[in-house]
């Protein structure tokens, strides 16, 4: 039987892993090689990296860190932050990460997305999307530039738009919920799941095993992807996925 | 000392990096010469069946791969690796694979029988029962999760082949399949921890027992 993915997401800046609380306050929380090292150990089924300095700036994702990071790990790994062409996707993709991410870039230029998916397969091409909920929209509103501008999209529709182009699995973030820890949007990643047919990893939100429960239920999310609750040692991947099968998810 | 098959298709950074974690000697090149001189084949690919065998026809490696199984050298696909080892497949119109083993490609339907939508692809951590658990690939490991990720499936009346499956929704997934020194597995095993790792070994294993044969 397929499980359900528990994914930790290293926010990388300038070489070092970093969380913020709503995309604001940084802090500092390690090695991005060391805690590859750390997280495949403890059960990651996979890994992301997201290079959040280079969409704000422009500034190229760090290939060497790929490199070593693909050179430890034995677990699939995505890398996202800066993909804005497909020369961007192949230097990534051939420093050994099996995905890349992309975000703000798709928007601006829906086109990337099948140049992607055309040249590597669907598979390695996965689409991030931050959304935050929109009262005149009556739901939630897709941003861009790590959740600074707002686009035109409403996220299922973009949701759908990036998989017809071609997208392997949707990336979906809550801003409303990113740094909470009070639970995923169970509402918004539903929402998404059902409209798409392929993966999607709810983002955002994470606090402790419950939320992850209700994400797959509920929420319908193939994966759920957390970084400060496993960054800042509250809850260890060992023990969420334990507290998982007692509540009968399956995990690996 | 392992060949890498070299056609262009895909990503072979992290079965590279697999290898040299195990120790094991390799070389990576699309020259038959060069692969001539190895002692074992690993046949990787990412992407679609029929630019994979466009690929392989321009450099003439489909030649050179038949003849040299035909030799008995062992021969592990991966993931579309392993679906090129077959007849033919339906991806992108119906093409012709390496037939060295019974069985065709084809997409997964994404709904179940009963009518039931499911996802496509099979992705994440599937685990596997072993059909076959003397099959050289398996050898002293335990049914474990391994990662998939892949939109077409094999489907094959011989079931002598199947060596190991995986079930995704009514889908009973060939995951490892082989006849002699021909496998191949569906997943990636350079990204299936230690299952998967287990079976790299046991593969370069199989192949320098067969030199020594």
């Amino acid at each position: 039987m397929l499980t359900k993915r528990i994914i930790p997401c290293l926010d990388v800046k300038e070489g070092r892993v970093v969380k913020g609380i709503q995309f604001l306050n940084l802090v500092d929380a390690g090695d991005p090689v060391e805690l590859a090292r750390f997280y495949d150990k403890a059960g990651a089924d996979e890994l992301v990296f997201l290079d959040i300095s280079a969409s704000h700036e422009g500034r190229d994702t760090m290939v060497e860190v790929v490199e070593r990071v693909a050179a430890e790990l034995a677990i699939p790994f995505t890398v996202g932050g800066g993909i804005n062409k497909l020369e961007d996707m192949k230097r990534v993709l051939r420093a050994g990460a099996d995905k890349v991410s992309v975000n703000t870039a798709a928007i601006l230029r829906p086109e990337l997305i099948s140049e992607g998916s055309d040249y590597f397969g669907a598979q390695c091409i996965v689409v991030a999307i931050d959304a935050k909920y929109d009262e005149e929209l009556g739901s939630w509103r897709v941003y861009t530039h790590g959740g600074r501008k707002p686009t035109q999209w409403e996220v299922t529709e973009w949701a759908q738009e990036a998989v017809k182009r071609g997208a392997g699995e949707i990336l979906l973030t809550s801003m409303d919920k990113d740094g909470e820890k009070s639970g995923f949007n169970l509402a918004l990643t539903k929402a998404v799941s059902e409209a798409v047919t392929v993966p999607v990893i709810a983002s955002g939100g994470a606090g402790n095993a419950d939320h992850f429960y209700d994400a797959f239920t509920e929420g319908k999310a193939d994966a759920g992807l957390a970084a400060s609750i496993f960054h800042y040692k509250d809850t260890s991947i060992g023990e969420l996925k334990s507290e998982l099968q007692k509540l009968g998810v399956s995990v690996r | 000392m392992i060949g890498i098959i070299d056609y262009g298709m895909g990503n072979l950074h992290s079965v590279c990096s697999a290898l040299k974690r195990i120790e094991q000697p390799y070389i990576l090149s699309g020259n038959p010469e060069e692969l001539y001189e190895t002692d074992g084949l690993l046949l990787p690919g990412v992407g679609s069946f029929k630019d994979a065998m466009n690929e392989l026809k321009e450099t003439g490696l489909i030649d050179f791969i038949k003849k040299e199984t035909e030799n008995g050298k062992p021969l592990i696909g991966i993931c579309l690796g392993m679906q090129l080892l077959f007849e033919e497949s339906t991806e992108n119109g119906l093409t012709k694979g390496l037939g060295l083993l019974p069985g065709r490609v084809d997409r997964f339907s994404g709904v179940t029988a009963e009518g039931k939508a499911y996802k496509v692809p099979h992705m994440g951590w599937n685990n596997l029962h072993f059909l076959q658990e003397d099959q050289p690939l398996l050898k002293g490991l335990d049914e474990g999760y391994v990662y998939f990720v892949h939109s077409f499936v094999v489907q094959t009346d011989d079931r002598n082949v199947l060596a190991a499956a995986a079930q995704y929704e009514d889908v009973e997934v060939p995951a490892v399949v082989g006849r002699d020194h021909i496998m191949g597995t569906q997943f990636h095993p350079e990204k299936s921890s230690e299952t998967g790792m287990g079976m790299l070994k046991n593969f370069c294993r199989f192949v320098e027992e067969g030199k020594q044969r």
